[in-house]
């Protein structure tokens, strides 16, 4: 069986700048009020109960995703992964990434559908 | 880094030529300067079929943003082909505000547009012709060089922008302080970027004035600050109102009452001078006037900086003491500095705490900057087109010796405001509005500015989109080209960055083209090039600013620019007031009168101003204004970046738009109970000048006291005749900022630093404030 892909999330540094979500509406055509690969959950700025605020940014990744297997067919990375301006997304075989994960605290690790 | 790492990028698909073929795609390596409008101008890869934009990458091959885009340039190919974009030059055939044009050929409209000028030279001088542009705009020196060279009028503004509220208070500043400016060291400036080694991270970094993630101010890559603190372990030091994403990361987050920073950055150089924790050495050998700033800074001890800013006094003490113990620390500012009355003191103080820790121009710190190749990247370009006689002239130049000197060579917004309403000291008789929606953006108390454009007998508007202000009062509207539409160039600071035309849009043209096309007509002496590309060439190779040896001057061309895609200067070094780079003499210093970083500010003092950072209170606020703040019992502050918007761009893009479809106001949870609303309810935002309603979002961070409203506003989708005017008053929070309320030195106003109410919109009280300004004559 060919190895699995997913995407890694370092979500602590999400900044929710939202390019994940509109590369991917961007790459697949899907235009405004249309499903998209990615939603961008924010939470923030929230009050913690030692009076910090905490924001907390999470990309979730629909049934739409595809992984980009076109651009991942071709040698590029996920347009996602390419263009998140924290930098906080990595693709690769789940195996890999959920090793990352475990070293990365407040990090997660998506594993698509097929 | 974990993906944008140079060496992990894949060389077999993207690659070092500037451009190649990728199956049906030609694949172009350039860079994205406006339009749409931004402060950077990031690197990216256009694939181009049948002269047409069909898809945009980042180019993961730049070292300035390494792949990454915004929303916005993600998404600018339906920017570029959006079907509203304006197509042919257009002349007006109904009353101004009726929306009605007919098509007219380039040759008609700059003939039109020569009778015009001649007859105003004629008659009124050229000096009754004022240019203007807006910001983040690749016009910084064209319209200026038309100004100069093709009107021959001194009078170059910013689109009604008060207080020249918008990085000039800061430049000027920087200028007088220490002959430069400085900019936080991200490596922006070194090829190997983060690998180089000469480059230190910050231990910290002073975020004031702006949200950087968002507003990528002045060729600033906001998202360097999460690079250096991933990398680097950074750590923030954040004064703003909110709690920003990053002050949610900071070790210190000062909760500012909007407009009072200068205050509290002003307690944390006494704190340190206080407690000794200054570089004695910096201050010693590059310093001048340390003991009178001492002697100032102590009339502002944390106590007081306390109750002014709503600050608590230890945070403020703490905070001090993080930024003078990094090595390095650097100092992130932006917009908001400029927009109190206070913000070339503000500016000042900030300046005087990076000289005093001894952060300037060190690896990491505060860096100095000028642009590559001496490139004059300014609103100064082509002013050596102009007589003595005339430069006199300049607007403002009469109240503020530092617009005399051109210390930041443009006429003052305000001072021609008042010369349109009034005739004083002359008439103004044109405006060629270049890429600026003043009325829908920067100009504040935007309903007077209105009433003031229209009442221009001659205006040009040159822009991309059908705007509210041309409807309002342009008689010629051209067509511009977008940045792929484009011959230009990048500079701001360095490297020097390609823009190449790679398509065509119906009959529009560059900015280049349409100020060489007009000022061939106009002045051909002065305007020798035959094409765009010869233009460009001139301006890469006209470097003149300084008189010293840096930056040297190139012979590059333009084509030679297009094939080298980014071009980085070899002349860059650290600490080059040490190395004779600055002074014009030559001499190692500074490029101030003393050689020194003036914390004293010799110049100040000898034109009347005040030499040293001091606060001064918003001119209605709680404490300056109590009773008027009994009826407008909120401080407003205005203008929060937004991820989908440039500043009034955009609003008529899909796919942005359905991100955030409308204008929001921020309100903590009890003030929205308080005045009866929830998140997504309308509100009118109200105060002496004017109101405007927007939607409400839960703020939890804000003080309950505040009140934060977006700016930019317009409605495209509606109808854009008057009295709708595409909806442009409806949500505008400049119904409430004011004009000619500024600084001693004419810089600074109280954009962000209002009062209000604020109440629910209902069936009774709803209204169209744009139908009030436009039919009623205003609020
Ligand atoms: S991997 Fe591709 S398809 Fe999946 S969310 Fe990212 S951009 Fe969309
Ligand atoms: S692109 Fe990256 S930083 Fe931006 S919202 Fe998506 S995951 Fe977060
Ligand atoms: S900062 Fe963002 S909007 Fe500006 S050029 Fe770069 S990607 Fe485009």
């Amino acid at each position: 069986m060919a190895e699995k892909y997913g995407l890694f999330i370092d979500y602590q540094w999400c900044t929710g700048c939202h390019s994940c979500e509109m590369a991917c509406k961007v790459e697949h055509g899907w235009k405004a009020g249309e499903a998209n690969g990615v939603i961008l959950f924010e939470d923030g700025p929230r009050m913690m109960a030692n009076g910090k605020y905490e924001y907390n940014n999470l990309p979730v990744f629909t049934s739409q995703c595809d992984l980009c297997a076109d651009r991942t067919a071709m040698g590029k990375l996920p347009t996602c992964v390419h263009h998140c301006q924290a930098a906080c997304m990595k693709y690769g075989p789940v195996s890999e990434l959920a090793k990352l994960a475990e070293a990365t605290p407040r990090s997660w690790v998506y594993v698509p559908e097929q | 880094m974990l993906t944008n790492e140079l060496e992990g990028v894949n060389k077999d698909v993207y690659k070092t030529d500037w451009q190649w073929q990728e199956g049906e795609y030609t694949v172009t390596r350039t860079n994205m300067w406006t339009a749409p409008g931004c402060h950077n101008g990031c690197s990216v890869l256009y694939y181009t079929k049948d002269g047409k934009v069909e898809k945009i990458e980042g180019d993961p091959l730049s070292p300035y943003n390494q792949g990454r885009l915004c929303m916005r340039c993600l998404d600018v190919v339906e920017t570029f082909y959006h079907p509203d974009r304006l197509k042919y030059p257009l002349k007006r055939v109904g009353e101004r505000g009726e929306n009605k044009w007919e098509r007219i050929t380039w040759d008609e409209a700059y003939d039109d547009i020569v009778k015009h000028v001649r007859e105003i030279q004629e008659e009124f001088g050229p000096e009754a012709i004022v240019s203007m542009q807006g910001t983040g705009r690749n016009i910084c020196w064209q319209t200026p060089y038309l100004s100069y060279a093709g009107f021959g009028s001194p009078n170059f503004v910013l689109g009604f922008l008060s207080g020249d509220a918008c990085y000039l208070p800061r430049t000027t500043i920087g200028h007088c302080f220490m002959g430069d400016f400085f900019v936080a060291d991200m490596s922006q400036h070194l090829e190997k970027r983060y690998a180089d080694p000469e480059y230190v991270y910050p231990e910290y970094i002073l975020n004031v004035g702006n949200n950087a993630l968002v507003s990528n101010g002045d060729g600033f890559f906001g998202h360097w600050i999460v690079d250096v603190m991933k990398q680097g372990g950074t750590k923030l030091i954040v004064l703003d109102p909110s709690c920003t994403w990053l002050a949610s990361k900071a070790e210190y987050w000062l909760q500012v009452r909007p407009g009072t920073d200068a205050a509290v950055v002003i307690a944390m150089l006494n704190t340190i001078i206080e407690e000794d924790l200054y570089d004695h050495d910096f201050v010693e050998n590059w310093c001048y006037g340390f003991e009178e700033l001492a002697e100032r800074c102590k009339e502002y001890p944390a106590e007081l900086a306390a109750e002014i800013s709503g600050v608590d006094a230890e945070l403020i003490r703490q905070a001090a003491r993080a930024f003078a113990g990094a090595n390095p620390g650097t100092i992130q500012w932006g917009l908001k500095v400029d927009q109190t009355v206070c913000g070339i003191p503000l500016a000042q103080a900030l300046l005087s705490m990076g000289a005093i820790c001894g952060d300037i121009d060190v690896p990491g710190g505060m860096m100095i900057p000028r642009c590559a190749y001496d490139i004059p990247d300014s609103y100064g370009c082509g002013m050596w087109n102009l007589s003595d006689e005339m430069l006199g002239k300049m607007l403002g130049v009469e109240t503020s010796p530092l617009h005399a000197l051109g210390f930041d060579p443009t006429a003052n917004g305000d001072t021609v405001l008042n010369a349109i309403e009034t005739g004083e000291p002359y008439p103004i008789k044109m405006l060629f509005i270049q890429s600026t929606n003043p009325i829908a953006n920067m100009a504040a108390d935007a309903p007077r500015v209105y009433r003031a454009m229209r009442s221009v007998s001659y205006n040009v508007v040159v822009d991309v989109f059908m705007t509210p202000t041309a409807i309002a009062c342009a008689d010629i509207v051209l067509p511009c080209g977008m940045s792929s539409e484009r011959n230009s160039a990048r500079v701001w600071w360095w490297p020097l960055r390609s823009i190449v035309k790679v398509a065509d849009y119906y009959e529009a043209k560059s900015d280049e083209q349409i100020i060489l096309e007009l000022g061939k007509r106009l002045e051909p002496r002065l305007f020798p090039w035959n094409t765009d590309v010869e233009l460009m060439t001139w301006w890469i190779q006209s470097g003149n600013r300084f008189h010293a040896g840096w930056p040297h001057k190139t012979d590059e061309t333009f084509p030679e620019l297009v094939e080298k895609v980014i071009d980085w200067p070899d002349d860059w070094a650290y600490r080059k007031y040490e190395l004779g780079w600055l002074r014009d003499d030559g001499q190692p210093g500074f490029n101030t009168n003393t050689g020194k970083c003036e914390l004293f500010n010799t110049l100040f003092d000898a034109w009347g101003f005040d030499p040293m950072p001091y606060y001064e209170e918003p001119p209605e606020s709680p404490v300056s204004t109590p009773e008027l703040f009994e009826e407008y019992p909120y401080v407003l502050t205005t203008g929060a970046r937004t991820w989908e918007y440039f500043h009034s761009e955009e609003r008529q893009v899909p796919r942005l738009r359905e991100s955030h479809p409308d204008p929001l106001t921020d309100l903590h949870p009890d003030t929205a109970a308080k005045i009866g609303v929830c998140a997504g309810d309308w509100i009118w935002v109200e105060n002496m000048r004017g109101k405007c309603k927007q939607r409400v979002r839960i703020n939890p961070s804000l003080k309950p006291d505040t009140v934060r409203s977006e700016h930019g506003w317009w409605f495209p989708e509606t109808e854009g005749a008057e009295p709708n005017l595409f909806g442009v008053f409806d949500s505008n929070i400049n119904n409430l900022t004011v004009q000619g309320v500024t600084g001693p030195t004419l810089y600074g106003a109280p954009y962000a630093n209002q009062i209000c109410k604020i109440y629910p919109v209902t069936k009774e009280n709803d209204c169209s404030p744009s139908e009030i300004v436009t039919r009623k004559g205003g609020f």
